[in-house]
């Protein structure tokens, strides 16, 4: 069986509201091995995005352990955490995202920019990674200057650009049309297809019917997990 | 384990990494161009007055000085004053009156007797009258004194010679001729070895002055009561004293003035520098003895110096509180604008730490940014305030100098004042909560 690269285990994330703590996870568990296609599920308020905060080491977990490759994530500081990010993990969002002030090539560029890498290295791999996603026509146009479906694309190919070990996304075709929702989600089963490793956090039950497996949340707890 | 560990790899600041930050940071300034133009205003015109002024007090106090050292330093200068209370008795009769006031001959004489370091006295009568070559006529100030006028101003010859001990003694009708008078009289020739007329007599022009500065002619006119033209010539005392007796007449409208003054100019030269301070003191407790009024003025060159550099001190010190004071103001604006920045890209600053940006890669940024805005404040502060003392000098004829390190020290300043200004912003941004930042609308 393929690598497990994301471990969970009894991850809780509680939010303090004045008095108030919200629990916004109360303990979940569960594994994903390498090249799934998951989706995460759940009406609003359940806690998905806050799951898919933690997966993407944005915030660290009030309590339990989550292993992401053979690192244990919950316990890193500020700069080791970016440092995964910017390393190990690809984010699609779902208003794009995109640095305003950047051109096409140059926000795929941003995660290596902050890895080090050499400028010209960096350069060749962003013009490949915009020409898969379809866009060798665009590459010095601004964000403003693209449709909705071409600016996701650009923040796929910006997901990619690091190589990352896991692709998050945060409902990545809710901001788009029937016809752009489709394209980039044909994008992502290609990138399956390739061994990419996804998870996506969705409404639509039809958008996560491209996923092989869907994991259901409610009211912080882990309701169902299906294979299909 | 993976071969290359991601969170321990290098990634130090290196020189190619600033430069793609302030790549980046100019990007993001010419985003907003005229946003990031108004921002700087404060730091470019702090900068560029600073630069611009410092530039016009040196020049100004340069100027001062260095008239004032033409003076001589080692010098004492005397000078007879028309009492003011006589002024007002002659201004209500109408009859004929003679005043007497000034310095004597007397005066001169004790002071040379009893002051010790007192090395050599030079004596002047200053009588006003028209200078003629034959047609051309110049309002001038006739200037009777001895040969060693020269040595004991600074002032030299620039044609011919001045007049000698013989001229002297033997009473010769000879003169040397200020630089100012020879454009008037003499236009188109050589004024050596021509005769000019003043009153009935003839004198030999034997020499020409070298030009004075601006300021020196503006000081000495103070002496007089009549205002100096500025134009001079030079006579032997000897000659003076044989043709114009002791009482200057002068005719006026309903009146008759008459001046009994015997000098009306002393140079008292002291030997060494430093005793020119108690040599002022005892030569005027020496004159206070010897008049009832203070119808004489004493002038310390010496002095005068000293007070200009305290001037210039002063100065320096009020244009470098304004220089600080406007600094903080440009910065506080920079602050503020930068604060007003990072609220409206915290989207921005989200996507960064969430694409594996450290919290100190975004005060870098974000302190690139306001320095890279307080230096081109600086840059163009300076350029500005290098251009101005050129104009100042160009249209209104004044002396400027622009010392080679006070553009230096502007812009250090004002690139400073960008770091100092911009760690705050640059902080508040790196504090930011990447989940919050990407949820900001
Ligand atoms: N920063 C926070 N501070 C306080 N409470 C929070 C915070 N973030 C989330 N919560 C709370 O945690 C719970 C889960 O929120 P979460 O955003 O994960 O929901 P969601 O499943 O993504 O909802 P939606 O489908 O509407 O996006 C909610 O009750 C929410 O109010
Ligand atoms: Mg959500």
């Amino acid at each position: 069986m393929a690598t497990r690269i994301v471990q969970f285990d009894n991850v809780r994330k509680h939010y303090q509201m004045g008095p108030v703590t919200v629990e916004a996870l109360r303990g979940v568990s569960f594994g994903i091995e390498a090249g799934d296609y998951i989706s995460i599920m759940g009406p609003s308020g359940c806690g998905k995005s806050t799951l898919l905060n933690l997966l993407g080491c944005l915030d660290r977990p009030t309590s339990g352990r989550f292993l992401l490759g053979e690192e244990d994530v919950s316990q890193m500081d500020d700069d080791a955490l970016s440092a995964v990010r910017g390393a190990r993990l690809g984010f699609v969002f779902q208003s794009y995202n995109l640095i305003q002030q950047l051109s096409v090539v140059e926000n795929i560029e941003v995660p290596l920019y902050y890895q080090g890498r050499p400028e010209d290295e960096s350069r060749e791999r962003a013009r490949e990674l915009a020409a898969r996603v379809g866009l060798e026509s665009r590459m010095e146009h601004k964000p403003f200057e693209l449709s909705g479906g071409q600016q996701q694309r650009v923040a796929i190919a910006r997901a990619l650009v690091n190589d990352p070990l896991v692709i998050l996304a945060d409902e990545p075709t809710g901001n788009l049309d029937s016809t752009s929702g489709a394209e980039i989600l044909n994008l992502f089963d290609d990138l399956n297809q390739q061994g990419k490793t996804l998870i996506m956090v969705t409404h639509d039950t039809s958008v996560a019917k491209h996923s092989r497996r869907s994991i259901r949340l409610r009211d912080g707890h882990l309701e169902s997990d299906v294979r299909h | 384990m993976s071969a290359i560990n991601p969170i321990t790899a290098f990634r130090g600041l290196t020189l190619a990494r600033l430069k793609r930050t302030v790549r980046l940071g100019i990007k993001s300034l010419w985003l907003h161009r005229l946003r990031s133009l108004l921002t700087v205003l404060g730091i470019v015109f702090g900068v560029c007055s600073v630069i611009a002024m410092l530039a016009i007090g040196e020049g100004a106090s340069y100027e001062a000085q260095e008239n004032i050292k033409t003076l001589g330093s080692q010098n004492i200068i005397l000078r007879s004053v028309k009492p003011p209370e006589e002024q007002k008795v002659t201004d209500k009769g109408s009859q004929s009156y003679v005043m007497q006031y000034g310095i004597t001959y007397t005066d001169v004489k004790r002071i040379r007797d009893t002051i010790p370091g007192v090395t050599v006295v030079l004596p002047a009568r200053i009588i006003r009258d028209y200078a003629w070559n034959i047609s051309r006529r110049v309002d001038c100030e006739l200037v009777g004194t001895v040969p060693w006028y020269p040595e004991m101003r600074n002032h030299r010859v620039a044609a011919g010679r001045f007049f000698t001990d013989t001229d002297m003694d033997g009473k010769s009708s000879v003169c040397v001729l200020g630089a100012e008078m020879v454009p008037a009289l003499f236009p188109l020739e050589t004024p050596l070895g021509k005769h000019i007329r003043v009153g009935g007599d003839y004198y030999l022009v034997v020499g020409v002055m070298e030009p004075r500065g601006q300021a020196v002619k503006g000081d000495e006119s103070q002496s007089d009561a009549s205002k100096s033209t500025g134009k001079r010539m030079y006579v032997p005392l000897e000659t003076v004293k044989m043709r114009y007796g002791e009482v200057l007449m002068r005719r006026r409208t309903g009146s008759f003035e008459a001046e009994r003054v015997q000098l009306h100019e002393v140079t008292v030269k002291v030997a060494s520098l430093d005793q020119v301070m108690n040599v002022a003191e005892a030569v005027k407790q020496a004159l206070e003895h010897g008049h009832k009024k203070k119808d004489y003025e004493v002038v310390v060159p010496l002095e005068l110096l000293k007070r200009a550099q305290d001037i210039a001190r002063i100065f320096n010190i009020v244009l470098g509180s304004i220089a600080a004071i406007s600094l903080l103001v440009g910065g506080i604006g920079i602050m503020n604008i930068m604060l007003a920045s990072v609220t409206e890209r915290t989207r921005e600053i989200g996507i960064r730490r969430a694409l594996g940006a450290r919290r100190r890669d975004i005060i870098l940024q974000f302190l690139v940014e306001t320095v890279l805005l307080s230096g081109a404040g600086g840059i163009i502060g300076v350029l500005l305030g290098v251009a101005i003392p050129f104009v100042v000098t160009w249209t209104a004829d004044m002396k400027t100098i622009i010392t080679f390190w006070s553009p230096l020290l502007a812009f250090g300043i004002s690139a400073l004042v960008g770091i100092v200004f911009g760690i705050y912003p640059a902080i508040r941004a790196a504090e930011m909560d990447p989940v919050e930042a990407l949820r900001h609308e």
